[in-house]
């Protein structure tokens, strides 16, 4: 066909079915992709910070040897979660006067408090407050830029004596501790800036907080179980088997506590039957058909449900091999479907006219700022700054001290056991 | 490296950076609220928002569908092209299938762009229609708007002679204003890359003039006012004292002040 026939063809294509308000017929909706990277990226902060909690708080000691991984993954997202939205505003360069000028009762102002606590007074803090003994000792060893940024990083704090050390480890529990609430605030408040906008009948809901800090979890834990695996193949050892268990079984857990309160919401939505019942359902069945019931549904929580779930009866039957294969094949999918789920809500509750009496569509650009490529840099970029953070704080070559602090539950797993 | 460095020191240096932070924030917030005192948006000098409270009311049956107000909006406020701060809507309404036991049939709605060419003539059939109807829309000045609510920096707010504004030089542009109105009233300024939406045309009322859609609608279909200082038989009170009047999706707890007569349920 020629091409630009084929452009008439598209451009002749519906855009808009029924009746939307005028200002509801723009080409793309008002928050495209990237709003659908920004709650993913947070929501894979929140969830690696609880892995990291269990060995912390909950003394997991099968699962020290992510702890650290799992501390540098979320402060690798982190540091990226707030570029989407930076992108996507009219006016990036006023950005500052959110924190500056913050309006009290805006859960977008109160993001930014609750990002700044995050990053700064408990990720930041609890890294280096766990890392403060390793820095000085590397600080000694290393040389040339290594040691300059690990001398950098001591923060002039050179103490090694004993009572240095447990107050380093007292803080660093402290930390986890208050670290815990602070996840689940951030997420939270992200579900919360969707649930308090009573105008969309998808995203103003009670339960959107709750549904987006239990995805959060799991595509956390999803994220560490496929970081983990994937960083042991690339430096060819292999993985800690029991922890690698106990990580899905943790991560099966939360699944199903997250599958209940998502299957809930949507049974109370068709039980009550509201105003916007219809058009959600209708939505459901065609444009997010892929999405919502194929994607997110089936391959993203069924089965890995059923894989995960089938593991914890007959794990010891299966090679572990295989048992690695499954373990890396339900983290890929419960990524991918909570990737769904943010597109869900975030693109799915703009598919729609607040006059419930039509429909838009979405034809995603490839470049510009609402192009999928921008998404894809977005969501490449932690990865990147990741392999850096692993690079010079979990490098293989760096001499690993035995904790001398007794009672402590820093690193007693012999070093083999670590990555 | 020196020795008086100790973890006390860094963590008060650290705690005083973070004080300053929160102090400064503080100033600004004060300054901010000084500002929206003061932002009036082209109101002239000696004009207090606290001796006014506008509001305007639409009779829907009086409503021709004619676009001229869509289209004097759009010349007073440079609206820029497929977006309004005001549109109309026409409800055509069929009758119901014979024996279907129902009072209507199906509710077509359209606003080709936005009404300002006025309407073509509808695809159903006259026979077929029950009642047809025309519904102008504007921002609905609600009591609890919520796009004020969910502001991050406070850009939009509600004034006290009861209208809802944007600062435009301090709107940062993320939108969420407009998910937040469910009446589909604001848009983002391609221009200006900020939230914009009806303002009543505040430049003219605080002048003493009417809005620009008020000025030139030929029936009478909008009836603006101002309540703390009705005119003598004031058009206003007068007409809300005749009809029954109420507010667009009032279940949404925003409190529409925009009164309408003649609505049907169907409109939304």
């Amino acid at each position: 066909m020629n091409a630009a026939i084929l452009t008439n063809v598209v451009d002749a294509l519906p855009q808009f079915e029924g009746y939307v308000y005028p200002n509801e017929r723009t080409l793309h909706p008002l928050w495209s992709v990237l709003i659908v990277v920004y709650p993913y990226i947070t929501g894979l902060v929140a969830g690696a910070f609880i892995m990291a909690s269990l060995v912390r708080v909950f003394k997991v000691r099968a699962l020290e040897p992510v702890y650290r991984l799992a501390l540098l993954t979320a402060l690798a997202f982190l540091l990226c979660a707030t570029l989407p939205l930076l992108f996507h505003l009219g006016h990036p360069e006023r950005c500052y006067e959110i924190m500056m000028t913050p309006h009290f009762s805006s859960p977008m102002a109160m993001f930014g408090f609750v990002y700044a606590w995050y990053l700064m007074a408990v990720l930041l803090l609890e890294l280096w407050f766990d890392y403060r003994r390793d820095f000085v000792e590397w600080a000694n060893t290393q040389s040339g830029l290594r040691g300059i940024i690990y001398r950098a990083f001591t923060l002039g704090v050179t103490d090694l004596s004993e009572p240095a050390l447990r107050l380093d480890d007292r803080m660093g529990r402290i930390i986890s501790v208050v670290g815990i609430p602070s996840a689940f605030l951030l997420h939270g408040y992200v579900g919360f800036i969707f649930g308090s906008i009573k105008a969309n009948p998808w995203w103003g809901n009670v339960l959107m907080p709750i549904i987006f800090i239990l995805s959060a979890v799991v595509s956390g834990m999803a994220l560490c179980v496929f970081v983990y695996m994937f960083l042991c193949w690339a430096r060819r050892i292999t993985a800690d088997m029991r922890c690698l268990d106990l990580m899905t079984s943790f991560l099966f857990y939360a699944l199903v506590i997250d599958a209940t309160i998502e299957g809930l919401d949507w049974l109370h939505r068709l039980y009550s039957a509201e105003e916007g019942i219809d058009v959600l359902r209708s939505l459901a069945a065609s444009k997010l058909f892929y999405t919502l019931l194929i994607g997110q549904a089936c391959l993203g929580t069924l089965v890995p449900l059923f894989l995960l779930g089938s593991m914890q009866l007959v794990r010891r039957k299966v090679a572990e091999l295989n048992r690695r294969r499954v373990y890396f094949s339900c983290a890929a999918l419960i990524l991918m479907g909570v990737l769904a789920m943010r597109w869900n809500v975030v693109i799915g509750g703009q598919l729609f006219s607040k006059s419930l009496r039509g429909f838009m569509s979405y034809k995603m650009e490839f470049a510009g700022s609402e192009g999928w490529l921008l998404s894809l840099a977005l969501l490449a970029l932690p990865f990147v700054i990741l392999t850096v953070l692993v690079k010079y704080f979990l490098a293989l070559d760096l001499p690993t001290i035995e904790n001398v602090v007794p009672g402590a539950v820093r690193h007693p797993n012999p070093p083999e056991a670590r990555i | 490296m020196s020795e008086n460095i100790t973890r006390r020191s860094v963590l008060k240096n650290l705690a005083g950076i973070v004080g300053g932070i929160l102090t400064l924030s503080a100033g600004r917030t004060c300054k901010a609220a000084v500002r929206h005192g003061l932002v009036s948006a082209h109101a002239p000098a000696g004009y207090d928002p606290f001796q006014h409270k506008w509001l305007m009311a639409l009779d829907v049956d009086r409503c021709i569908g004619c676009g001229l107000c869509v289209e004097a909006c759009r010349e007073e406020n440079s609206v820029p092209d497929s977006h309004f701060r005001t549109w109309i809507e026409r409800y055509v309404i069929t009758k119901p299938k014979p024996g279907s036991g129902e009072t209507r049939g199906e509710t077509i709605v359209d606003s080709p762009d936005g009404g300002k060419e006025g309407f073509p003539v509808s695809l159903v059939p006259k026979e077929d229609i029950l009642k047809s109807f025309f519904v102008p829309k504007l921002c609905n000045l609600c009591e609890k708007s919520p796009c004020s609510q969910v502001c991050p920096v406070g850009a939009t707010f509600q004034s006290p002679d009861g209208v809802v504004l944007v600062d435009k030089n301090y709107c940062i542009g993320c939108g969420f204003c407009v998910q937040a109105c469910p009446y589909g009233c604001r848009f983002l300024n391609p221009e200006t890359h900020t939230a914009d939406k009806c303002t009543l045309c505040y430049h003219r009322i605080t002048k003493g003039l009417k809005p620009a859609c008020v000025e030139i609608c030929p029936s009478q279909a909008r009836i603006f006012g101002d309540l703390k200082n009705p005119v003598a038989d004031d058009p206003l009170q007068r007409f809300i004292s005749n009809n029954k009047v109420e507010g667009l999706k009032r279940n949404l707890g925003t409190g529409p002040r925009v009164a309408y007569a003649g609505l049907d349920e169907e409109v939304r």
